[in-house]
This record gives C-alpha cells, sequence and structure tokens, in this order.
C-alpha cells in the first residue's frame, strides 16, 4: 500500500469488501425470502438494496480507478461527514420540535389512527437522530481529520472507510424506520434490535481498525491528546454497546428479542450504558473535537500537557462508575446507589479539567472571540460543558435527585449539555472544516454566524430555564401537602401546570432549529464558493492537504 | 517519576489496552455482584411469570414507548406510597425482559396501576386520553383496535423468555397459543388448566370487542395486573432476606 500514485483495479482492501457486501447480500436475500415478519423484511429489503448500491459503487469506483495517494490526505469522506452532520443535525432538532410541540398542544398534533406520529415512537428518533446521526457523524468526521491531521498519516484501510461512513448512515436509517414502525428493544438510548446492533457492532469495530490502522501509520512518535479522547471513545462505546444489547431473538428470521437481563440486573447495566454514552459519546469524543479545533482556531498550544493527561485519566476512569445516579431510591441496592452518587460527585474534578484545560488555551488570544464568532462558538460550548458538569454532580446527590427525578429538570440538563456544548462544538468544527476541506480563504458570511450564534444561543436559554422552572415545581407539587395533611395535588394537575413551559421549550427548540438552517446555509454558500458582500473579516488561510514531510 | 506517560502516547496498542483496563473496573465492580449477591433480589410470594396475552401487551407497551412517559418504580417517599402504593421490590420485575422503570413521569407511574380503574375507562382512555382526562398530554391508541392478534410467534416468545430466565415450564409453552385466547373468554375449554397454569390472573374480555382478540385485550390485561401479583400480606419488609 505504498504506491504514491493512482492505483487501477482490485487492491485487498476492494476484494475483501466486495466479498462482504456479497455475503451481506446473500443473507439479506435469505432474509428477504424467508421472513414472515412484516418489519423485518422491510429491513431484509433495505438490507438488500444497500448491499446491491454497495456493491455497484464499489465497482464503480474500482473501474474508475482509486486514487489513494499516501502523499495526500484523504478529504472526500470529510466532506461527506460534514455533509451527514449537517444534515442530520436539521432532523433530529425538527423531530425535536415536533415533539416538544406534541406535549404543547396534543389535542392539535395526535393522530388517532397513524400510531406511528405518536410521542412514543417518535422520541427515540429524536434521541437517536441527535446523538448517533448528528453527533455520531460528527465524532467520525472530526476524528478522521484529526488522525490524519494529528499523525501526518494517510487514513488507512483504502476503501474501508468509505463503509464506516455509509455503513454508519445505513445504522441510522434501519433504526429511525425500525423506531417508527415499532421495532424498538425498548432500553433508552439504545432502542435498535438484535440484528441492528449487529450491524453496528460490524460498523464499529471497522471504525476502531480504520483509527488504530491511521495510528500505526503515524510519523509523528507522539500520538496527540485529541486521538485519546477519540480512541477511548471508540473503545468504550463498543463495550457499552455489545454488552448492554444482549439478547436472545424469537427467532432468526424475527425482529423481535428479549434482553439476556432482567429487572433490577437489567437497570444497572442499561445505565452503566446510558449514563457513559454520555460519558463516551456526548463526552469524551467531543473532548477529542475540544482539544484540536479550540487550539487550531485560537492559534494557541493546548494550556497545560501534564493536565490533559490527569484530566483524560480521571475522567475515563470516574465516569464508568456514574451510571446508578439514575436509579436512586429504586429497587436497586442501597451500596449501588452510594457508589453511583460518590464517583458523580468525583466527577466534577476532571470535568472541569478539560474546562479549564479548554478555556486557557485561549490565553493571549482572548481577543479573538469579539473578532471571531466561531471561536466565540466553541468557547462557550467549552463553558456550557463546565455548567452541565457541574449541574450533574448536584442533581446525582440523593435528596437533590429525589426532587429532580423523573422530572423536566433532567430533560433540560441533558439540553443544555447537548445543545450548549455537543451542537456548538460540533457547529464550532463544522464552521472550520468546511473551509478547509473545501479550499476556500473564508466563510460565506461572519455575519450570519453571528446571527446563528445569538438566536440559538435564546433558544438553549428558553429551554434550560422553562426545563428547571417546569421541572421543580413538578417536583415540588408531587410532594406538596395541604394543611390536613392530604396529598395537594392530583397528578394531572401537576400536568397542567406544564403547559406554558413546554409552549416556552417548544421556541426555544424552534429557535434552534432556526439557527442550525441558517448555518446550513453558510456553509452550503461556503462550500460553492461565494463571499458575503460588505463584509472582509479575514479568516485563516486554508490547510494544505499534502501530508507535510517527516522532519 | 519511574513510570512515564510517553511510553502510551508512543504505543497504540498499549494506549487501547490501557483504556480498556480503566473504564473495566467502575462496570465490574457495579454490575458483577448484582448477579450473585443474594440480597440483590427480596423473597416474596405471589410473583409468576406473565401469562401469553400480559406477555403480549407488554410487547405492545415496550413497541409504542411508553416507558418514555411512565415509570413502573415507585420510590419509598411518602407522598409516592400515598399516591401510587407500595413501593416497588426488586422482586416485581424479576421476569422484565427489559426492564420498565422509566426515567420520566410525563404521564404518573403506572407499577401499581393494576385493577384501579375499569377495563371500559382503560378502553375510552386509549382511544382518546383526553375523552377521560381532558388536560392529558398522552396521544391517542385507538389502532390497537385494529391490530387482530393470531398468536404466530407466541409460543417462541416464551420459549426465548425461557432461554433468558424466566421460569415457563413445558406445559405452559405447549399451550401458550390456546392461553392466549382462554385469557379473553371464561367460558373457552382451557379455563382451568390456564388458572392452574397462571394462578389468580384476570380472564375476561378486556376490549369490549369479543368478537375479536387484539393488541388492545393484551396491553389492557398487561395494564390490569401490573403491580398485583405480589402477595404484600407475607411480606416482611425487615426481616434479614429483605433488607439491602
Amino acid at each position: 500500500m505504498s504506491d504514491s500514485s493512482a492505483r487501477k483495479g482490485m487492491g485487498l482492501d476492494v476484494i475483501t469488501l466486495g466479498l462482504f457486501l456479497s455475503v451481506m447480500a446473500l443473507v439479506s436475500l435469505f432474509l428477504t425470502a424467508n421472513t414472515h415478519d412484516p418489519l423485518m423484511k422491510v429491513h431484509a429489503v433495505i438490507l438488500l438494496a444497500a448491499s446491491v448500491l454497495g456493491i455497484v459503487g464499489l465497482f464503480m469506483r474500482a473501474a474508475g480507478g482509486l486514487n489513494f495517494d499516501q502523499s495526500r490526505y484523504e478529504e472526500g469522506i470529510i466532506k461527506a461527514g460534514v455533509i451527514a452532520t449537517t444534515l442530520w443535525g436539521l432532523v433530529g432538532f425538527l423531530v425535536g420540535v415536533i415533539i416538544a410541540s406534541q406535549l404543547a398542544f396534543p389535542n392539535l398534533l395526535y393522530f388517532e389512527n397513524i400510531g406511528w406520529l405518536n410521542f412514543g415512537r417518535l422520541r427515540p428518533v429524536h434521541t437517536s437522530a441527535v446523538i448517533f446521526a448528528f453527533g455520531g457523524n460528527a465524532l467520525m468526521v472530526t476524528s478522521f481529520y484529526v488522525v490524519q491531521r494529528t499523525n501526518h498519516a494517510r487514513l488507512a484501510g483504502g476503501v474501508w472507510p468509505w463503509f464506516v461512513f455509509w455503513g454508519y448512515q445505513l445504522f441510522i436509517v434501519l433504526a429511525a424506520t425500525g423506531y417508527v414502525s415499532g421495532v424498538t428493544q425498548g432500553k433508552e438510548y439504545a432502542e435498535p434490535e438484535w440484528y441492528i446492533d449487529i450491524w453496528l457492532t460490524i460498523v464499529w469495530v471497522t471504525y476502531l481498525l480504520v483509527f488504530l490502522g491511521t495510528l500505526w501509520k503515524r510519523k509523528i512518535k507522539h500520538i496527540y491528546v485529541a486521538n485519546w479522547f477519540y480512541l477511548s471513545f471508540i473503545v468504550t462505546v463498543a463495550m457499552l454497546h455489545i454488552i448492554n444489547n444482549i439478547s436472545i431473538p424469537i427467532g432468526l428470521t424475527e425482529h423481535k428479542s428479549y434482553s439476556l437481563f432482567a429487572g433490577v440486573q437489567d437497570a444497572m447495566t442499561q445505565w452503566w450504558y446510558g449514563h457513559n454514552a454520555v460519558g463516551f459519546f456526548l463526552t469524551s469524543g467531543f473532548l477529542g473535537i475540544m482539544y484540536y479545533f479550540v487550539p487550531k482556531r485560537a492559534e494557541r498550544p493546548v494550556y497545560s500537557y501534564r493536565l490533559s493527561i490527569v484530566h483524560f485519566w480521571s475522567l475515563i476512569f470516574i465516569y464508568i462508575w456514574a451510571g446508578p445516579h439514575h436509579l436512586h431510591y429504586t429497587a436497586l441496592p442501597m451500596w449501588a446507589q452510594t457508589l453511583g452518587m460518590t464517583f458523580s460527585i468525583m466527577l466534577w474534578m476532571p470535568s472541569w479539567g478539560g474546562m479549564i484545560n479548554g478555556l486557557m488555551t485561549l490565553s493571549g488570544a482572548w481577543d479573538k472571540l469579539r473578532t471571531d464568532p466561531v471561536m466565540r462558538m466553541l468557547v462557550v460550548s467549552v463553558a456550557f460543558y463546565g455548567m452541565s458538569t457541574f449541574e450533574g454532580p448536584v442533581m446525582s446527590i440523593r435528596a437533590v435527585n429525589s426532587l429532580s427525578h423523573y422530572t423536566d429538570w433532567t430533560i433540560g440538563h441533558v439540553h443544555s449539555g447537548a445543545l450548549g456544548w455537543v451542537a456548538y462544538v460540533s457547529f464550532g468544527a463544522l464552521y472550520c472544516l468546511v473551509p478547509w476541506v473545501w479550499k476556500r480563504a473564508r466563510l460565506y458570511s461572519n455575519d450570519l454566524v453571528e446571527w446563528h450564534f445569538w438566536i440559538s444561543t435564546i433558544g438553549i436559554v428558553f429551554y434550560i430555564t422553562s426545563m428547571w422552572v417546569s421541572g421543580i415545581m413538578q417536583g415540588l407539587m408531587w410532594r406538596a401537602y395541604n394543611s390536613f395533611g392530604f396529598l395537594e395535588y392530583s397528578f394531572v394537575e401537576t400536568v397542567e401546570a406544564m403547559h406554558p413551559y413546554y409552549i416556552i421549550r417548544a421556541i426555544g427548540g424552534l429557535l434552534f432549529l432556526i439557527g442550525a438552517l441558517i448555518m446550513a446555509y453558510n456553509l452550503w454558500r461556503t462550500a460553492r464558493g461565494d463571499v458575503r458582500k460588505g463584509e472582509n473579516v479575514p479568516d485563516a488561510a486554508p490547510l494544505s492537504i499534502a501530508i507535510p514531510a517527516v522532519q | 517519576m519511574a513510570f512515564k506517560h510517553e511510553i502510551l502516547e508512543k504505543n497504540s496498542i498499549l494506549l487501547t489496552l490501557a483504556i480498556l483496563v480503566v473504564v473495566s473496573i467502575g462496570g465490574l465492580v457495579e454490575i458483577a455482584p448484582l448477579f450473585y449477591l443474594s440480597s440483590t433480589i427480596e423473597k416474596v410470594d405471589g410473583m409468576r411469570p406473565y401469562t401469553p396475552l400480559e406477555l403480549t401487551g407488554r410487547d405492545v407497551y415496550v413497541r409504542e414507548g411508553c416507558y418514555l412517559c411512565h415509570s413502573q418504580m415507585i420510590r419509598p417517599l411518602r407522598d409516592e406510597a400515598e399516591r401510587y402504593g407500595h413501593y416497588s421490590l426488586a422482586a416485581e420485575s424479576m421476569y422484565d425482559h427489559p426492564f420498565q422503570w422509566g426515567s420520566k413521569r410525563t404521564g404518573p407511574d403506572l407499577a401499581r396501576v393494576g385493577a384501579k380503574y375499569s377495563d371500559e375507562w382503560h378502553l375510552a382512555h386509549m382511544n382518546r386520553p383526553q375523552s377521560v382526562v381532558p388536560e392529558s398530554v398522552m396521544p391517542p391508541y385507538r389502532f390497537l383496535n385494529d391490530n387482530i392478534l393470531d398468536g404466530r410467534t407466541i409460543e417462541a416468545q416464551l420459549k426465548t423468555n425461557r432461554i433468558v430466565g424466566v421460569p415457563y415450564t413445558d406445559e405452559q409453552i405447549a399451550a401458550a397459543k390456546a392461553d392466549l385466547f382462554t385469557q379473553v373468554d371464561e367460558y373457552a375449554d382451557g379455563f382451568d388448566g390456564f388458572m392452574a397454569r397462571y394462578p389468580g390472573a384476570n380472564v375476561r374480555d378486556f376490549d369490549g370487542d369479543p368478537e375479536h382478540l387484539t393488541e388492545m385485550d393484551a396491553l389492557i390485561a398487561y395494564l390490569q395486573m401490573l403491580g398485583t401479583l405480589v402477595d404484600f400480606s407475607t411480606y416482611e419488609a425487615n426481616s434479614e432476606d429483605n433488607l439491602r
């Protein structure tokens, strides 16, 4: 694989991928022909179509000559990833606005005979679209970019990184079509059924191999810190996904399966998974983004190398323990609840270590907050990270949790992290990546970034403040007693009291969606090479796509 | 410092292994003991596996994402005990694959909703929640009336549950399909056998449509038995076995 010119015909990567896709086509053909389960049949046909398309695409690419010039970076997949991240982001935010509006206006937005439009089916579409489709694509595209640049090596595996990309999109399509038609195993954030889980496992292990393979080709001795975070995200998510999803299907041609675990053990396993989906998908991976894009954009080195070591190992060690704080006062044994709470509080320290390392990287470059709206977005994302990772430990304290659990406060907390931290750091990375990979001197418009930033920020403030109020209010109403010693409120009175806050929340989400639409427009115009008239704030010059020679 | 972090930074395999070790510890300590500590699940009387119809109803509950708005876990807090009933025991979800404790109460807890409302109320509520609770934000489930059950996979469902640990007997599995239909017809031939296999189960037409066995029958059958199995008259919360 050391040839540096365009390669014609079949390399080992093309042959192995071709064989794999052929096997996949046969398996899905078998499934299509033999299943009596209509939902499985739909998915088998989708799988069959995807594998045939894959084979055709591979054949056409191979016939046209594959250009795997080892002296240049793989940038096509970065472009594809940027587009996928943006589009899935819009889908996820839109579904979020829809389901928020359903809770605000149930009489208008539910239809008695259209089951798939119900909140219960759409809510996993929203969570999976934003976490796995938007967040997952953001992580994949940035990790592919960062691992190449920081190691001075082209992505390993020839055509296989493209399998990872398209395989992951297929996973999203299978998961989402499954949710709306009723294919779910009923575990939050791990809803896809057994065969979709197996598919994701294949894609994910390939992703790990591509990432590691690129590290093995590196021309830099030290592995840069951003890659540690990406690596821990890939490895740990694999572990969590495989263990939490162990289940037995009721038949090999049936979509339905039953979890291997039951009751209390299932709850513990699920929240070990669920909380570390936050810890490793939504934190560790996105810290990888922070450790590359913040220093790069600020043109300053990371504040402290020593702090990044301490921060990294303490964060990944402690995070894993925090799951039981989702199960306070439940039938989970007390010792496990206490362990979860203790480690959740300890987690505050490494989280803020990371925040400090990110923010202090701006030492000497704070003026960029004023002149560069993309930098501001990145910095505000780190600030939101600090806020959510303070709020989280507070909510994990058993006494606080007895009030906050089961209420909207949790939803508000999640969104301060998801909108403020995860989405903002991803937006910042997208604003950096588009000019870099499309070779444009600057963004189409910095003013539009300003508009995006302020509209979204107001949206986030609407969202989290309304959820604080409604959550704390509902928690207090549930436990309120009147002077006769009876419960003051019936349950439905607390639902009624939520109404204004549900409207404010939906407006907040709508503002956030509008901001993202502005971003999508700005990115599209930037990729086309347009520059908005009347603005002349210079951006950094684009980076070269050639791999720097080894010193 | 004897150990140099440089070693990990220069070797991707060592780095990967170190990450794997560090992230494994917490889970091993918190999860593994739950499988062998006998104190994890209380000793209670009355728990039995779900009837085929209840299991089908539970699968509908899972499929429709009810757990996203309804918990099935009453906490040992004064207001919850007064609002919903006795706090939930681990034993009560020991046959639940997956668990449905939930994480959010957009609607009320359902752990003990069984036998609190009439079948007619449930039917009206499912068809259009706002017809009985005007302020409700719950979606309608009228379409469940049209989903006719044929029991195609019910035997496989029970068998799979047995593989993952639910103690279904050979007899229960063999009779699964017949039992599915028997539970909505108290004059069915298999009535006595059914009651022997599932003591205390509710047998009646649940959805007001005796002509058809529907998903609505199944869901209401499931809701009507939720939290009713454990015999709290014999449960000793403070006995050695049950203190956790």
